[in-house]
C-alpha cells in the first residue's frame, strides 16, 4: 500500500466529518429523523411521505453548493463518462433503497447507534467500492495496456 | 417549525460534505483505491462524524422524543437479509464507478454541470425502479 500524502487532507476531513456528525445528531434530536440522504430523497416516492420536511432538508443540503457556485468556486469534476455515470447512478439509486441506506444513513447514523445491519451494510458497500475501483483502475487498465 | 429546523440541519450537512471533500470524486475514489495511491482522508471524515453522531444518538435515546414533538423514527428492521446485502453491494459498485454517494450527488446539482445533473437523474431513475420492484414483489 502506498499513501497519497499529496492529496491527504486530515484537518478538513476531521472538520467536515464533525459537521456531518453534528447534523446527524441534531436531526435525530430535533426532528426525530435519521439523517440518511438516500432515505430522505427516496421517501419522496411514497404517496404518504411527509414531503415538506424532506424538501426543506434537501433545499438546505443543496444551498451551500449553489452559494459556492455563485461566487465562482471550482466545480467538482466527475471523472466517469456519461454512460458510466448513468449506470452508476441507477445502481446507487436502486441499491441504496433496496439496502435501506447509504454512506450517511448506514455509515454515520447506523454505526453510531451500533446497528448490526448498518455495520454489515457499510462493510459490504465499502468492500464493493474498493473492489470496483480495483477492477476499473488496475485490473482493466492493466489488461488494456 | 420542523421544516425550518430540517432546512437548517440540511444546510449544516451540506457544508460538512463540502468541507470534507465528499463531493469530489477524485477524493472519494482516492480513498477507495486501496491498491493504488491511497488517500486515507475519508477515514477521518467517518471517524469524526461517528464520534459526534454517536453522542447525539445516545442523547436522543435518553430523551426518547423529538424536540419539535413526536417520536424518534428509528429503523425497525433488525434482520440481516438478502435485500440489505444485495442493496449494499449494488450501491457499492455504483459508488466505486462514480465516486459519488447520494448526499454529494444532491449537492453537486448545485454546481449546475451536465454530468452532475445526469448522475442525479440516474439516481432518481434507480429509485423509481426500486419502487416498481418493491411494489411488484410485495404482491407476490
Amino acid at each position: 500500500m502506498q499513501i497519497d500524502w499529496v492529496n491527504f487532507t486530515p484537518l478538513s476531513a476531521l472538520l467536515g466529518g464533525a459537521l456531518i456528525g453534528l447534523a446527524a445528531a441534531l436531526l435525530i434530536n430535533v426532528n426525530g429523523r435519521v439523517m440518511g440522504a438516500s432515505g430522505i430523497l427516496g421517501g419522496l416516492f411514497s404517496a404518504n411521505a411527509d414531503w415538506p420536511w424532506r424538501l426543506s432538508f434537501l433545499a438546505g443540503l443543496i444551498a451551500p453548493a449553489i452559494a459556492m457556485n455563485a461566487i465562482g468556486a471550482p466545480k467538482p469534476v466527475l471523472l466517469a463518462g456519461t454512460s458510466t455515470l448513468i449506470v452508476a447512478g441507477i445502481l446507487v439509486g436502486f441499491g441504496t433503497r433496496l439496502g435501506s441506506g447509504c454512506t450517511s444513513g448506514h455509515g454515520i447514523c447506523g454505526i453510531a447507534r451500533i446497528s448490526p445491519r448498518s455495520i454489515v451494510a457499510t462493510l459490504v458497500f465499502m468492500l464493493a467500492g474498493i473492489a470496483t475501483v480495483y477492477v476499473v483502475r488496475h485490473a482493466l487498465a492493466g489488461a488494456a495496456s | 417549525m420542523k421544516n425550518l429546523t430540517a432546512f437548517a440541519i440540511g444546510l449544516l450537512f451540506g457544508i460538512g460534505l463540502l468541507v470534507s471533500g465528499m463531493n469530489q470524486p477524485p477524493k472519494v475514489l482516492g480513498f477507495l483505491d486501496l491498491f493504488g495511491r491511497w488517500d486515507p482522508s475519508l477515514i477521518f471524515v467517518m471517524g469524526a462524524g461517528l464520534a459526534v453522531s454517536a453522542a447525539g444518538f445516545a442523547i436522543a435515546r435518553m430523551r426518547g422524543k423529538a424536540l419539535v414533538g413526536g417520536p424518534l423514527y428509528l429503523p425497525e428492521k433488525t434482520k440481516i437479509d438478502p435485500r440489505l446485502l444485495v442493496g449494499a453491494l449494488t450501491f457499492g459498485v455504483g459508488w466505486g464507478l462514480s465516486g459519488v454517494c447520494p448526499g454529494p450527488a444532491i449537492i453537486n446539482v448545485g454546481f449546475a454541470t451536465l454530468p452532475a445533473t445526469i448522475f442525479f437523474v440516474a439516481i432518481l431513475a434507480g429509485m423509481a425502479v426500486y419502487e416498481i420492484f418493491n411494489r411488484t414483489t410485495a404482491r407476490l
